[in-house]
């Protein structure tokens, strides 16, 4: 399954797991943020509203 | 219908909200496909071996790093002439994630730098403009943090954006202006000759695509994100104002 990555395994599954690692936080961080944010204007047009 | 209709940050939110799952699911599964194809089926390299298998990162991170600013100083100018607020946000919702790929691609190319080589890092043209390319991104995210007022933090990081842009067409064609230091030249060619060889072309286009959508998610995302922080303090700002008059 595993492809043959030789003398220089290291250096390829670095490059995808600190990438992959990066590009997942950002995906993560943005929908935790829009969710957060999403929530607070909820509530404040609620109290303005009630 | 105009396309300055979707500057009413109303219909903005309405058209995108129901659209981004699907861009991200899009951007997924191009990822998904070309990232899989790429690392698994493809044979390593006479030259590079597997260290090639980078390209599948790099190649469409660093790409999409210089497309981010320029979608950015499109989006300054529109602020800057016709004063449309989500066209600024945009742009402030697009900075961090010029700013991850950016980083992404520095960080490949030196993984891939130092045994290809011999180091890490070296101080040519197209390296050195990309690392200003990331310090203008930090720049310009930290200049909308520190300034308060929301239109002249607009205004005053629409200029860095086109200063910035210098750079941002530098890290393109530093290689071709140059012509000298370690990096090679493009990797995506429509000259056949020149642009890496089909078995790797394949799932790299597809890569590419992952990138772009998976950049127009985001980017929508979060300028829906900053569409209702926006709404938030001018709501707090309200409810300040009338206290003060009660």
């Amino acid at each position: 399954m595993m492809p043959e990555l030789g003398k220089y395994a290291g250096t390829v599954l670095s490059a995808y797991g600190i990438s992959l690692l990066l590009l997942l936080g950002l995906v993560g961080f943005s929908v935790w943020q829009a969710r957060r944010v999403k929530g607070r204007l909820d509530r404040a047009e609620q109290g303005r509203d009630g | 219908m105009s396309l300055w209709e979707y500057a009413n940050p109303k219909k903005f939110l309405a058209t995108t909200v129901p659209v981004v799952p699907w861009v991200f699911g899009a951007a997924f599964g191009c990822l998904g496909v070309g990232l899989i194809w790429g690392f698994f089926l493809t044979p390593n390299a006479e030259r590079f071996q597997s260290t090639v298998k980078i390209i599948y990162l790099h190649v469409p991170s660093a790409m999409m790093a210089i497309n981010a600013w320029a979608m950015m100083l499109l989006a300054s100018l529109i602020w800057l002439i016709r004063r449309h607020h989500v066209s600024a946000l945009a742009a402030k919702a697009a900075a961090p994630v010029g700013m991850v790929l950016t980083l992404i691609a520095l960080v490949t190319g030196a993984i891939w730098g130092q045994p290809m080589w011999g180091t890490w890092w070296a101080w040519d043209p197209r390296l050195t403009s990309f690392l200003i390319l990331f310090l203008f991104y930090l720049g310009y995210m930290a200049l909308w943090a520190a300034i308060e007022d929301p239109d002249t933090a607009a205004d005053l990081t629409s200029v860095l954006c086109i200063v910035g842009s210098v750079f941002a067409v530098l890290s393109r064609y530093a290689v071709n202006f140059w012509n000298q230091g370690l990096h090679q030249g493009a990797s995506l060619s429509v000259d056949q000759a020149e642009h890496v060889s089909d078995v790797y072309w394949q799932p790299l286009v597809i890569c590419i695509a992952g990138f772009i959508l998976l950049f127009v998610a985001l980017v929508l995302l979060r300028t829906g994100t900053e569409i209702r922080a926006r709404r938030i303090r001018a709501l707090q700002a309200r409810s300040l104002r009338s206290e003060v008059t009660t």
